[in-house]
């Protein structure tokens, strides 16, 4: 099959579809944001059409500036705790018989369709003292007496990981399934060990997807701000927490506007510094 | 959350098709005159639905679609930004007192004609929600108390002042609410350590209340935001004190669950939902009966009953006995917000108060 390039405008018709779905819910949305963004805040009501700098003025302090920090370095950790559960699990996922894939594929995708409440309040009713995971400790003997496992960072970092953890292995599998096994099976003939193999040959083979979906999953975790109120403290807040608190709890639009700005600002960022050092790595 | 009660109010008005097709004359007469009426989500809504609305229906013609709003201010950004585009998701909405004032300060709500209220003059004064100019903007529709709850279980003995929210014996052990505007902690701060709610008449006040508040943190195992997460957690002890709503909590206590409201003797919290009629809305006439209705002592009093409330008239006017007039409310001076303070210095208030838990 030869792919020709669009010769005439007709030819770029399957794009105006999608091209104006981006527009509609994307663009016109997202301009509207940055707009809203400089509007002026009115105490105790809403705010008026105005050009102002005061919304990012107040993001800039140590406090959101502590915040920010903290939501990035947890959407950072996230993102490394999929990858490093998720590819080993994807690549021995692809290497048993169909059926048993089918079976792990669908019940990861059953994961995708609980909502993040659920998940939440499960992780939270299984960190608990009173019905946790901990209560089977103590009934091994293996623990003293229960205790509560939330709130607390570690309980925030296990909830996110498992609501991120399917959208990895989905994101990862076609890769790995579609990796030649014949590199492998080179590099075992040459005297490699499995797992020198899997380090050696598998990991480097697929830098540009690992890439990928820790980018993927980074961004998908940024956004997240129902599962630190319900497994953190207070410090373990995301700033999407505090967007959603200045935009539904204290209807101060162009703030939580400001903020969301930024907070896309500093991922397209951190993004982009991430695809550089990747090209610059494989000039290398 | 929007798309549930889209769904739901989907499912209602397929509801209300499917009654009109059994009970033709009666609900299409009733069709004619709809309203439709915003009331707290869940056990809130599932009781007006049952007790209130079909009787008011039946009394009036006017059929009544609920809408499930959500508690604290985001229904009230809902509203304005629909009011801006002309739009109105509910007619008349039960609001409380700092969203009353935050909608007053656009003009969100359309002033109440108190001379067709004809059953006003039971209304207490508190209850009546005024524009500066005199305006009236709301009428109380219900109040309700915010009090210290504790699980039996854990607490054999019942607390006696909101002091107990600062023993050190109480290390994370609180649920307490996690937004200034409805915590009213700095007014519980006050009336327990500085004399009384005028401390925070001034800004070095309400600093010096921060400064006491921020004892309390080491104390706090969670702050919510949503009722559902520390109601769960009182009842099974996993957090057993807290502050929270004197209604649901004596519901609670009633279905079996080893929960107990107290007023400490500080006094419980007071704080109200007034009707509101949004300014995008065409149902003026149809809202103005409806406000009428809901301010009858009868109803007042079947709402004590029923929903646990606490009634926005006089007492004297309703048959409440004694015994359930105490299962409601309480003598002991209540704590009343500063609502002032949240809208002249909402912002302010905000920063600190964030900075004091998340910091």
């Amino acid at each position: 099959m030869r792919r020709e390039p669009p010769q005439t405008i007709g030819d770029y018709a399957p794009l105006l579809f999608p091209a104006a779905m981006l527009t509609i819910f994307f663009v016109v949305p997202f301009g509207t944001m940055i707009a809203v963004s400089f509007f002026q805040r009115q105490q105790g009501g809403f705010y008026t059409p105005a050009f102002v700098y005061d919304n990012y003025a107040r993001f800039l302090s140590a406090f959101f500036g502590g915040v920010l920090g903290f939501s990035l370095m947890m959407a950072i950790a996230v993102a490394i705790c999929c990858i490093v559960l998720a590819l080993p699990f994807t690549y021995m996922l692809t290497r048993m018989a169909r059926n048993v894939q089918v079976v792990w594929l669908v019940a990861l995708l059953s994961v995708l369709s609980l909502s993040e409440v659920i998940i939440g309040f499960a992780w939270s009713t299984l960190f608990s003292r009173t019905a946790g995971i901990t209560n089977i400790l103590v009934a091994l003997g293996l623990m003293g007496e229960a205790k509560a496992l939330t709130p607390s960072f570690a309980a925030v970092l296990t909830g996110m990981v498992y609501q991120a953890f399917p959208y990895t292995v989905l994101v990862l599998f076609p890769a790995l399934v579609r990796l030649d096994p014949t590199l492998t099976e080179a590099a075992r003939t040459l005297g490699a060990s499995p797992l020198k193999a899997f380090f050696t040959v598998v990991v480097p083979a697929l830098r540009n997807t690992i890439v990928a979906t820790l980018i993927m999953v980074f961004i998908f975790a940024l956004g997240s701000y129902l599962l630190p109120q319900l497994l953190g403290r207070p410090q373990h807040w995301t700033l999407s927490v505090l967007i959603t608190d200045q935009a539904i709890y204290q209807s101060n639009m162009p703030f939580a506007a400001a903020m969301a700005v930024f907070l896309v600002l500093v991922t397209l960022g951190l993004v982009a510094l991430t695809v550089i050092a990747g090209r610059k790595g494989e000039a290398a | 959350m929007n798309i549930n009660s889209i769904k739901r109010r989907t499912l209602l008005g397929a509801g209300l098709a499917g009654a009109s097709m059994l009970a033709m004359p009666a609900v299409l007469r009733a069709q004619d005159k709809s309203l439709k009426v915003g009331v707290y989500g869940g056990y809130f809504k599932d009781s007006f639905d049952k007790n209130i609305f079909p009787e008011f229906t039946k009394a009036t013609g006017i059929a009544i679609e609920s809408v499930a709003e959500p508690t604290g201010e985001a229904w009230l950004v809902q509203l304005e930004q629909a009011a801006r585009a002309g739009q109105a998701p509910a007619d008349v909405s039960m609001m409380s007192q700092v969203a009353m004032l935050k909608g007053q300060a656009t003009d969100l709500w359309t002033p109440i004609d108190m001379a067709k209220i004809k059953n006003s003059s039971n209304l207490l004064d508190r209850f009546v929600n005024k524009y500066p100019d005199g305006r009236i903007a709301g009428i109380g529709a219900v109040s309700w108390y915010i009090t210290l709850v504790t699980n039996t279980d854990a607490y054999k003995e019942a607390p006696t002042s909101w002091s107990a929210f600062w023993d050190p014996a109480n290390a994370d052990k609180l649920g307490l609410l996690a937004l200034v505007s409805n915590s009213f902690l700095l007014e519980v701060t006050a009336k327990t350590f500085m004399g009384g709610t005028n401390a925070l008449d001034s800004e070095e006040g309400i600093l010096k209340a921060f400064e006491k508040l921020a004892e309390v943190k080491p104390n706090v195992r969670l702050w919510y935001r949503d009722e559902a997460q520390f109601e769960q957690a009182l009842k099974s002890g996993e957090i057993p004190m807290g502050q929270y709503y004197h209604d649901v909590t004596g519901l609670a206590a009633a279905d079996g669950h080893p929960v107990r409201s107290t007023f400490p003797k500080e006094g419980g919290i007071q704080d109200s939902g007034c009707w509101a009629l949004s300014r995008a809305s065409q149902k003026t006439e149809e809202a103005h009966i409806f406000i009428d209705y809901m301010c009858q002592p009868s109803i007042q009093a079947t709402l004590s009953r029923k929903v646990g409330t606490s009634p926005t008239v006089k007492r004297e006017s309703t048959d409440l006995t004694d015994k359930e007039f105490a299962a409601v409310s309480s003598d002991i001076e209540p704590i009343v917000p500063r609502y002032d303070l949240y809208q002249t210095k909402s912002d302010w208030l905000n920063q600190k108060w964030t900075e004091l838990i998340v910091g």
